[in-house]
């Protein structure tokens, strides 16, 4: 059982589908993102796959601010993804809203509507920051599971 | 029946099976990246994936699609099972056919329209490879004389030299199952693409593992079911299924996907001329000799 333990928790890191969503970006970021896919990085070496689907994913890459309308949008693809579940968001417009922070319609980076585990800045980010990110959100995926588990436990003995 | 050899036959075969077909799509990965360029995932991420998959939490939408991702693990799990014990290959064909009828089922029961659209295209591939199928198993009985793994086994010559078109044939049912370019209709291989995952969207977490590794097991039945045509020989027979598979391979990396008209038109069309060609020729060697 221990082992079929460890082997999951080894599989988690080893194998993050990634879900990307735009929420208002400028489309330098996704561009951006869409470059680790290609030859020259190549992020599936690292067992990652663009899921495009909320419920595959394990990690949810978030660029451009949040505005009134995708807001709901977020929070919806967010609930769709089956814990455990990491946030990254790319961007200074999905940090803080970046240049278009001022805009009527902007509430702000992704923070403002789901929680983010990983922020990654730069007005774009380089496809070497973004993958940065996502090894770094692996491991808080990583942490994740383990309080998820315990979560799961507590329960059990209530 | 129930001999001691055969029991240890049955759980060898489930075990291994899921194990040698995780290994197959491993290689099948790291082989279509080094085709596009790329390094490509460790050999192993299938398992990383299904382990993975398998902790993750439950989420679905209802009951019966659970319901179904078991029953067509069982019914793949019962048909390598059948075809280890060298049991009777339309009784194969016929368990193998309710768990893809549940997979389409399943997607179905959700109100998500790429599922619905999966799972419509999911039925409209069994439509075409079923009958192609059907037509193989017929012509093989049409030259060993029985529908019986063990009776084919023992057939002296390989059936693959005097069933060369038929073989074509099985390899259109084999690109469907293992829904490879250009059939990847029902799922399509990326998830970013029109249908988002077509028939496994609504499918998640430890369900997608089930039907991943049901998946698997339908994979070594067909190549199982090709490894019939050369099995006078291993050699033989790994040669034919290595070909067989780095085909499948290339041609998924060639060609884009049909349309499910085109599919259909043509996989009949093409698939039963050939059959029509290698039966008739058969049949006009009868009378010659
Ligand atoms: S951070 Fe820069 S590149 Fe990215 S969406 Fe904002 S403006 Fe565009």
């Amino acid at each position: 059982m221990q082992a079929i333990k460890n082997l999951i928790k080894k599989s988690r890191i080893k194998s993050p589908w990634l879900l990307h969503y735009d929420c208002s970006s400028c489309n330098g970021c996704d561009i951006e993102i869409l470059a680790c896919l290609t030859p020259l990085y190549d992020v599936e070496r690292f067992g990652i796959i663009n899921a495009g689907n909320p419920k595959h994913a394990d990690i949810l890459l978030v660029t451009g601010g949040v505005n009134n309308r995708n807001k709901h949008v977020l929070q919806n693809i967010y609930a769709q993804m089956p814990d455990p579940k990491v946030v990254v968001c790319v961007g200074a417009c999905g940090n803080t809203g970046g240049i278009f922070r001022d805009a009527y319609n902007i509430l702000g980076g992704v923070d403002k509507a789901i929680p983010v585990d990983v922020y990654v800045p730069g007005c774009p980010p380089k496809p070497e920051a973004i993958i940065d990110g996502v090894v770094k959100a692996l491991g808080i995926l990583a942490e994740k599971s383990e309080n998820l588990k315990n979560c799961v436990e507590q329960e059990d003995d209530r | 029946m129930f001999t001691v050899s055969n029991i240890i036959i049955a759980i060898l075969a489930v075990i291994l099976t899921p194990l040698l077909g995780g290994l197959i799509a491993g290689l099948d990965r790291k082989l279509t990246a080094r085709l596009q360029g790329r390094y490509g995932p460790p050999i192993l991420q299938p398992f990383y994936d299904v382990f993975k998959l398998l902790g993750k939490s439950k989420m679905m939408v209802n009951g019966t699609q659970v319901f179904c991702a078991w029953i067509y693990l069982i019914s793949a799990v019962s048909s390598v099972l059948l075809f280890a014990l060298r049991s009777d290959l339309l009784m194969i064909f016929f368990v193998l056919t309710i768990g893809s009828v549940f997979l389409a089922i399943g997607a179905s029961s959700t109100p998500s329209p790429y599922s619905q659209i999966g799972a419509q295209r999911e039925l409209i591939q069994m439509l075409t490879y079923e009958p192609l199928l059907i037509v193989v198993f017929v012509s093989i009985y049409f030259v060993t004389g029985s529908f019986k793994i063990d009776d084919i086994l023992s057939y002296p010559r390989p059936i693959f030299l005097s069933l060369p078109l038929i073989y074509l044939v099985l390899g259109f049912a084999l690109t469907i199952k293992l829904r490879k370019s250009p059939f990847d209709i029902s799922t399509s291989h990326h998830g970013h693409q029109e249908i988002v995952k077509g028939v496994l969207t609504e499918y998640s977490g430890p369900h997608l593992a089930l039907i991943e590794i049901a998946h698997w097991y339908e994979i070594m039945l067909v190549l199982g079911i090709c490894g019939l045509f050369w099995s006078t020989s291993w050699i033989g027979l790994l040669l034919l299924l290595i070909v067989t598979y780095a085909a499948e391979v290339v041609v998924d990396n060639l060609v884009t996907r049909a349309t499910w008209r085109w599919m259909l038109t043509y996989v009949w069309g093409v698939g039963i001329s050939l059959a029509f060609f290698n039966i008739a020729f058969l049949y006009a060697n009868r009378f010659v000799n």
